[in-house]
C-alpha cells in the first residue's frame, strides 16, 4: 500500500515538474513576479509626503506678516511658491501645479495685534492624503513661526510676559521609531506574493486538465485524489518557497526591515499560508472546471482582498463591523496581522497560536474540499 | 456593406462566447459590484476610533481637563486605566490599543510654575500611517489645550477649506480611481484571453481564413471587451455616485469620453499579450505580470508624485494612471476638456502602438 503510494505519487509529482518547467511563462511569472514587486513596493509605494508645492498669496507686505510666512521656507516638506494675487494662485491650484494655497489677508497684522489673525489655508481635496499631509505641514510651521515670535517679544517686554506653561508631546513610535512606511509595506508584500503566487497559479492547474480532458485520463490510472492533489501542490510549494526566500532577503537587506520575531517561525508560518492559498487555488480550480472562469474566481477572490481588505494598507480599525467580518473570514487578514507583528514587534505568542490554528483549519478544509472536487466521478 | 455585416458577425459571435454561460455572465458583472460595494467601506484612510490606554499618574485637575478633551473628540476611545508603566507594553503588543498616554506625577505642578510639562505618547507604529494619523491628532488638541492655558495672547488662527473634498474624506479620493481600477482587471483578462482561446482551441486558424482582415478582426474582438468595461465602470460609478453619494462635479460625457479612452488603451494591451500567447495559461500569467505593477504605479495607493524619478517616467506607459487620473480630476474637481486634455494623449499614443501591433501579431505569429 505504502510503496504504491510513494511509486504513484513520484511518477505524477515527475509529471507535474516536467509540465510546470516546459512552460516557461509559469516560471517567470512565479519568479520574475516577485522579484519586481520587490523592488516597485520598496522604492515605489511611499506614504511619505516631500516637497509638496504650495502657492503663498501675501496680501499683507508687513514685516510680521514676511516672518510668519518665512516659517514656511524651513520646512522640507513643503515648497513655498510665491503668488501675487488670489486669481492666479487659484489657476494655479486647478492646474495641480499647487497642493494648497497660503493666503495672508490685507488686515493680518493689525488684527495679530488685535489677536485674532487669521491665515487662510485652501486645499485641494481631491488628493486628501496630500492634502491632510500638507494641512499639518502648513499648521506646524506657522506655529513654530509664531513660538519665535513670541519669544522674541516677549524679551522686548521684560517682566510683562509671565513663562508660558504648555504641554510639549513627547512622542514614541514603537516598532517602527522613525514612522517609515516601507517597514509595513515590505512584510504586506510577502503576503501578497505568497497569495498571487498560491492562488494563481494553482487556480489553472485542475481547470486545464478538465478543460483538455486529460483528467479523465488520470481517472482510469490507480492514482488515490489526494495523490493528484499533493503532487499538484509540491512543485508550486517550491516555486513558494523560492519567493518567500527572496522576499526575506529583500527585507533584510535591500529594506532593512528589522526581524524582531524569529526567523524559523517566520518561516513556518509563511509556508502554512503558502500551502493554504495554494489549496484555494486548487479548490477554485476543481470547483470551476475552466480556466477563464478559474482565472477570475482566483483573483476576486484571492488577490484583490488580499489587497484591499487585509490591513495591508488601510486600517482595519476604520472599517466598519460588516467589513472586518468579511475581512476576518480571509486567511490572508490572519497572517497579515501576524507577519507584521513578527517582523517589528517580536514573538507574540498567543498571536501565533491563534493565527497558526486558524491558519491550520482552513488548510484542513480546503484540502479536504479540494479533495472532493477531485472525486474520480464524471457528469 | 458585406464586411459590415462580417464584423457584426464576429462582434455577435465574440459577446455570446463571452455571456452563453450563466456562470461567466455572473463572473462579468458581480465582483465589480460586490468588491466596489466591499472596498468602498473598506478602504479608508480616515482614523476614526482610536483606542487607546492611560497611565496618569498626576491625577490632576489639569491631567483629567486634558483626557476629557480626547475622549470629547470622538476619535478617541478609552480602553484601558494602567497603574504601572510595564503594562503599556501587553496592552500595545497584542493590539488592544493603538497608543498609550503617560502622563507624569508633576504635570500640574510644572504647569502651575509655567514650565513644559512632558506627556509621553506611545504609538504602535506596525502601521505607521494610522500611527502618524493618531498622533497627529493628540498634537491638535494638545496645540487646543496649550492655547486655552496661554489664554489668549497672539495667536493665529488657521482657516481651513479644502476644494472638492470639504471634509477630506479619503473615500472620495479612492472610490472614483475604482471606476477606472476594478474595471481594469477583467477587460485586460477578458481581452488577454480572447484569441488565446482560440489559439489553443485551434479555431483561430480558422479564423484567419476567413475573409476578414486582420483589422476587422481586431475591431472583433476589441469592442465586446470594451464593452464590458464600460458596463462595469457604470456599475461602479453608480454605486459611488448614488450608494456612496460621492458629489460628480464634472461632465458625464467626459467621464465618458475618458473611461473610453482608458479602455481602448487597455484592450489595446491585453489583446497584445493575448497574440503573443500560445496558451491561455500564458495569457493570463503575463496578464497578471502586468496588472499588479499598473496597480501599485498608478497613483491608486499612494500619490505618483512620491515616487522616484524613473518610476514616474515609467508610468507614462501606464493606461491606469492616465485613466485614473482623468476619472478624478472630472469626478471630483469637475475638470473640462482644456484642462486635461494633455492626459488623453498617452492613453492614445498606447492604443495607437499596442492595437496596429496586435493586429500584426495575428498573422505573424503562428504555431
Amino acid at each position: 500500500m505504502n510503496a504504491g503510494f510513494l511509486r504513484r505519487f513520484s511518477a505524477l509529482l515527475r509529471k507535474e515538474v516536467r509540465q510546470m518547467l516546459r512552460d516557461r511563462s509559469t516560471m517567470t511569472v512565479g519568479l520574475l513576479l516577485p522579484a519586481a514587486l520587490i523592488l516597485l513596493f520598496g522604492y515605489g509605494l511611499s506614504f511619505d509626503v516631500k516637497n509638496a508645492p504650495v502657492a503663498v498669496v501675501m496680501e499683507d507686505s508687513s514685516p510680521m506678516a514676511r516672518e510668519i510666512v518665512d516659517g514656511l521656507q524651513g520646512s522640507s516638506y513643503l515648497s513655498p511658491v510665491w503668488s501675487t494675487n488670489m486669481v492666479d494662485a487659484e489657476a494655479r491650484i486647478r492646474a495641480g501645479a499647487v497642493d494648497g494655497i497660503v493666503r495672508i489677508p490685507p488686515d493680518f497684522s493689525r488684527r495679530l495685534a488685535a489677536g485674532d489673525a487669521h491665515v487662510q489655508l485652501l486645499l485641494n481635496g481631491a488628493n486628501t492624503t496630500l492634502a491632510q499631509a500638507v494641512e499639518a505641514y502648513v499648521g506646524g510651521a506657522l506655529a513654530s513661526s509664531m513660538l519665535k515670535q513670541a519669544d522674541r517679544s516677549g524679551s522686548d517686554r521684560e517682566g510683562m510676559q509671565p513663562g508660558t506653561s504648555s504641554i510639549e508631546v513627547v512622542q514614541r513610535i514603537w516598532f517602527n521609531e522613525a514612522g517609515n512606511s516601507t517597514w509595513y509595506l515590505v512584510p504586506g508584500l510577502l503576503v501578497l506574493v505568497l497569495t498571487l503566487i498560491g492562488a494563481f497559479l494553482t487556480s489553472l492547474l485542475i481547470a486545464r486538465e478538465w478543460e483538455r480532458g486529460t483528467l479523465e485520463s488520470l481517472f482510469v490510472t490507480p492514482a488515490h485524489p489526494t495523490e493528484l492533489v499533493l503532487a499538484k501542490l509540491v512543485p508550486y510549494l517550491a516555486i513558494g518557497a523560492i519567493d518567500l526566500l527572496l522576499c526575506l532577503l529583500a527585507a533584510r537587506f535591500l529594506f532593512d526591515v528589522p526581524m524582531r520575531g524569529s526567523l524559523w517561525v517566520i518561516v513556518c508560518i509563511s509556508m502554512l499560508y503558502l500551502s493554504v492559498s495554494l489549496l484555494l487555488g486548487l479548490l477554485i480550480s476543481g470547483l470551476t472546471r475552466n480556466q477563464f472562469l478559474a482565472s477570475q474566481v482566483a483573483l476576486v477572490t484571492s488577490f484583490m482582498p488580499a489587497m484591499m481588505l487585509s490591513g495591508f494598507v488601510f486600517d482595519l480599525r476604520n472599517v466598519p463591523l460588516a467589513v472586518q467580518a468579511v475581512s476576518h473570514v480571509l486567511p490572508a487578514t490572519h497572517f497579515m496581522g501576524l507577519i507584521k507583528t513578527l517582523f517589528l514587534a517580536g514573538n507574540d505568542w498567543p498571536g501565533i497560536a491563534r493565527s497558526s490554528i486558524i491558519l491550520s483549519g482552513y488548510a484542513l478544509l480546503l484540502t479536504l474540499a479540494a479533495r472532493r472536487t477531485l472525486r474520480k466521478t464524471l457528469d | 456593406m458585406a464586411t459590415l455585416a462580417q464584423l457584426g458577425a464576429l462582434i455577435l459571435k465574440e459577446l455570446l462566447a463571452l455571456i452563453k454561460e450563466p456562470s461567466s455572465r455572473i463572473i462579468l458583472f458581480a465582483p465589480a459590484l460586490m468588491q466596489a460595494l466591499l472596498f468602498g467601506y473598506g478602504a479608508t484612510y480616515d482614523l476614526k476610533h482610536v483606542p487607546y490606554a492611560v497611565l496618569d499618574q498626576s491625577r490632576s485637575a489639569a491631567s483629567v481637563e486634558l483626557l476629557a478633551r480626547l475622549d470629547g473628540s470622538g476619535v478617541f476611545e478609552r480602553e484601558a486605566t494602567l497603574t504601572s508603566s510595564r503594562q503599556i507594553a501587553a496592552q500595545i503588543d497584542g493590539g488592544k490599543v493603538l497608543m498609550a498616554i503617560s502622563i507624569p506625577a508633576d504635570f500640574q505642578d510644572r504647569l502651575a510654575a509655567g514650565q513644559t510639562a512632558p506627556l509621553q505618547l506611545i504609538l504602535d507604529g506596525r502601521n505607521s500611517s494610522t500611527a502618524t494619523a493618531a498622533s497627529g491628532y493628540v498634537a491638535t488638541i494638545v496645540a487646543d489645550y496649550n492655547a486655552s492655558l496661554a489664554g489668549g495672547g497672539q495667536s493665529v488662527a488657521i482657516e481651513r477649506r479644502a476644494w472638492y473634498n470639504p471634509n477630506l474624506e479619503s473615500r472620495w479620493l479612492l472610490m472614483p480611481g475604482l471606476i477606472a481600477a476594478l474595471s481594469m482587471v477583467q477587460t485586460l483578462l477578458i481581452s488577454a484571453l480572447s484569441v488565446a482561446r482560440e489559439r489553443e482551441q485551434g479555431t483561430f486558424d480558422q479564423l484567419l481564413v476567413t475573409p476578414l482582415t486582420p483589422m476587422l478582426i481586431l475591431i472583433g474582438k476589441a469592442l465586446p471587451a470594451i464593452l464590458v468595461g464600460l458596463l462595469q465602470s457604470s456599475i461602479i460609478f453608480l454605486i459611488i455616485r448614488f450608494w456612496f453619494q460621492i458629489p460628480m462635479n464634472g461632465s458625464v460625457a467626459l467621464l465618458y469620453l475618458g473611461l473610453l479612452s482608458f479602455n481602448i488603451a487597455v484592450v489595446g494591451v491585453g489583446l497584445s499579450i493575448s497574440a503573443l500567447s500560445t496558451s491561455m495559461q500564458q495569457a493570463m500569467l503575463y496578464t497578471f505580470l502586468l496588472i499588479m505593477p499598473l496597480m501599485l504605479l498608478s497613483g491608486l495607493l499612494t500619490p505618483v508624485r512620491n515616487m522616484p524619478e524613473p518610476l514616474q517616467i515609467a508610468t507614462y506607459a501606464n493606461p491606469l494612471r492616465f485613466g485614473m487620473s482623468i476619472v478624478r480630476s472630472v469626478y471630483l474637481e469637475g475638470a473640462g476638456l482644456a484642462e486635461i486634455g494633455l492626459e488623453f494623449i498617452p492613453l492614445l499614443a498606447l492604443a495607437m502602438v499596442t492595437l496596429p501591433l496586435a493586429a500584426w501579431l495575428f498573422r505573424n505569429r503562428m504555431y
